[in-house]
């Protein structure tokens, strides 16, 4: 996996909340068998005509935003399918960070297994980034993965956000899960052996009432 | 303290805890399609793994497969060419495919349910997000992307931080002409899009008990709607009458035994849930959606609430989702003239939906102005409603009755709808371009979407079910 530590960049701003992963990427692109060049098809339907042309008004395809590293876009960015496409195509478009209010549950993990790096910040914080690069399409932000933090460079606003302790271990490593898990093969495969006399002894110190023969039983 | 219900199967299931870092959580079932896994399995090789449990690992091709002369070879390449990868990697690694042509074929949220796999107690993963559907039978049930698939293939577990747990409980009857779908439209357009995010939900209340199982589905399927990891119903006698006797299905003195421990997974009455909220089904009417994510929808008979009712941070995301449907705030839908109607997908084509659809328009016929297409969720559906003669009543109706598969729900195989074109849907998303590029859906019950098919018009069912009764 792609280690992720630090980053100064500017940022594409998309003012849009409930970005969901058909726009991302559309399912007529998922029929590849491998993970890369999704990035041309990033947002496809926003960001060309139906001629295939580039819309010139849509942030991705305006000649200032041409080296930006970081996406910042409107609350609940992600929702939808699990397409792992999604986080795919913004890493292969050339993302490092995106940047939102809020993020959707299984982007969020597909984010994180690809080093892609998901910052979540108040909806203060978003507005006044929107709002800075409203004024400055220049406007660079500081990601420091490391102490936890996104700074404005203009302003110097800063604010922390949280990333799970072992994620963050993840990220500025470049580990991924299967080598934690299979650390632990040994538990799964004792964890397996145990299953069934588990359920039988939670079965035997069950001591509640099936709710449905209480329900029987009162009328 | 009592558990929750997703608590108690969470605690089976773990293999191991410790203090910053995720739960490592056993995975039972893991059902796979051709779209979320030949990178999974690339990387599998590429790290020299064989499948870790390939007797847990059941695999179908749903997503790409035309719903038409499924007996002849694809014909789109790309989509040819993904399944035969799967079918190249379930040979390779030993996992059972019901590939075209099986008779177990079909949507991988249908098929699990109706061949007895999906079983309370249960925790079920899926690269798709809508694998919640299989919570109704009271298992965790879930959605994963890709490299999590791996992780399932290579380890049976996955990496997960514990959820939060929110009750949702709708109390009363759901009114003539209201169904399940209408009563999970009406949850989520209250509790927004993102309303769910984080949480695992428990369905609850005489109004979810009463559901058929088909009905529970529904519902459990619609939960990542609201950005829920999943959403689940406690098991009762009708969950065990729907499972006796299918073919995976514990029999004999395992029957015995799994309703003994199936009989301990309910929420204990003092348990805490992070969050509660409660309905009352009286409240509910047949719904539609009217923009551009499942939160956007409304009873059927209102008026598009107004962009300046909408909070001022949300109003041009707003205005930018009515601009693309096409649709005006402050209006009605009742009477809008509509281009196709779609029953299918994974949240309404069981074989109780082409029942409910097929008795309502016996002896009707679809206006000239719409083309209806309805595809069963799988094979065994398809079978039992010709074997009913559903496919007669749809064929007289002038409904196109087509082969299982995921179809027009995200258009990854033929059935698009064209661009600008109004697609009354029983599907679960509305997004921008899901069914086809610039097609716009509108999300309803299998009974609204065949009232449309007959009329030719956003209609208001319970207008046609009392003049029929």
């Amino acid at each position: 996996m792609r280690k992720f530590e630090h980053l100064i960049s500017t940022v594409i701003p998309l003012d849009i909340e409930n970005i969901d992963t058909d726009q991302i990427i559309p399912a007529r692109f998922l029929k590849a068998t491998s993970r890369e060049g999704f990035g041309k098809n990033l947002f496809c339907d926003w960001r060309y005509d139906s001629n295939g042309q580039p819309k010139t008004d849509f942030a991705l395809n305006k000649p200032e935003y041409k080296n930006a590293r970081i996406l910042v876009a409107g609350k609940n960015f992600g929702c939808g399918s699990s397409r792992e496409h999604a986080a795919w195509a913004l890493q292969d478009y050339g993302f490092d960070v995106v940047i939102s209010s809020f993020f959707a549950d299984i982007f969020k993990s597909n984010a994180l297994n690809n080093g892609l790096l998901p910052v979540q910040v108040s909806e203060e914080f978003l507005k006044h980034i929107f709002e800075e690069n409203r004024k400055n399409s220049d406007l660079e932000l500081e990601i420091d993965l490391v102490n936890g933090t996104v700074k404005v460079l203009s302003t110097l606003k800063q604010e922390a956000f949280h990333i799970n302790a072992y994620k963050k271990t993840c990220l500025i490593n470049g580990y991924d899960d299967i080598d934690f898990i299979l650390g632990n093969k040994s538990l799964i495969e004792s964890y397996e052996a145990e299953q069934a006399i588990k359920v039988d002894k939670i079965v035997a110190d069950n001591k509640g009432v099936f709710p449905e023969d209480s329900r029987t039983n009162n009328r | 303290m009592g558990k929750t219900l997703v608590e108690k199967i969470w605690d089976a299931h773990l293999v191991k805890r410790s203090e910053g870092f995720p739960d490592i959580l056993y995975i039972d079932t893991h059902l796979i399609h051709e779209v979320t896994t030949p990178q999974a399995f690339d990387g599998l090789r590429r790290r020299g793994l064989p499948v870790f449990r390939p007797e847990q690992t059941v695999a179908t091709a749903d997503h790409n497969v035309p719903t038409l002369n499924q007996h002849l070879p694809i014909r789109e390449e790309l989509s040819r060419l993904q399944v035969d990868t799967l079918t190249r990697n379930c040979n390779e690694f030993g996992i059972e495919l019901y590939g075209l042509g099986h008779p177990n074929q079909g949507i991988v949220h249908v098929i699990g349910p109706e061949l007895g796999i999906t079983l309370p107690g249960k925790t079920i993963v899926c690269g798709d997000s809508h694998t919640s559907t299989h919570g109704a039978f009271g298992c965790i049930a879930f959605g994963i992307g890709t490299s999590e698939v791996e992780q399932v293939l290579a380890t049976q577990c996955v990496l997960q931080q514990s959820p939060k747990t929110m009750k949702i409980e709708v109390n009363g009857q759901l009114a003539q002409g209201v169904s399940a779908k209408d009563l999970i439209l009406y949850i989520i357009s209250k509790l927004s899009a993102a309303g769910g995010t984080g949480f695992f939900i428990e369905y609850a209340g005489s109004a979810i008990r009463s559901l058929s199982m088909e009905g529970r589905m529904t519902v459990c399927n619609m939960s990542i709607e609201m950005g829920a990891r999943g959403g689940l119903i406690a098991p009762d006698t009708t969950t065990f009458n729907y499972i006796e006797g299918r073919e995976f299905a514990p029999k004999g003195e395992n029957w015995q035994q799994s309703i003994k421990y199936w009989q301990t997974l309910y929420s204990d009455e003092d348990a805490q849930f992070d969050s509660v909220i409660t309905f009352d089904a009286a409240d509910i009417g047949p719904m539609i959606t009217y923009g551009t994510n499942p939160g956007m929808g409304m009873a059927i008979n209102e008026t598009i609430p107004t962009t300046y009712s909408q909070p001022s941070t949300e109003q041009l995301s707003y205005q930018k989702a009515l601009t693309y449907m096409g649709l005006e705030d402050g209006t009605a839908m009742v009477g809008k003239e509509i281009d196709y109607v779609f029953i299918g997908s994974c949240t309404n084509s069981r074989i109780e939906d082409l029942r409910e659809v097929a008795e309502f328009v016996k002896g009707r016929r679809k206006a000239d102005n719409v083309t209806v297409w309805i595809v069963p969720g799988s094979k065994h559906v398809e079978q039992q409603a010709i074997a009913e003669g559903l496919d007669k009543v749809f064929e007289q109706a002038g409904f196109q009755l087509r082969e299982p598969g995921c179809s027009a729900c995200l258009g990854m195989n033929e059935d698009k709808i064209p661009a600008g074109k109004y697609c009354v849907s029983t599907s679960n998303r509305n997004f921008e371009g899901r069914q086809g590029q610039n097609a716009r859906t509108l999300l309803v019950s299998p009974l609204t979407a065949a009232a449309a098919a007959i009329t030719g018009k956003i209609t208001d069912i319970r207008e046609l079910l009392q003049v029929g009764s």
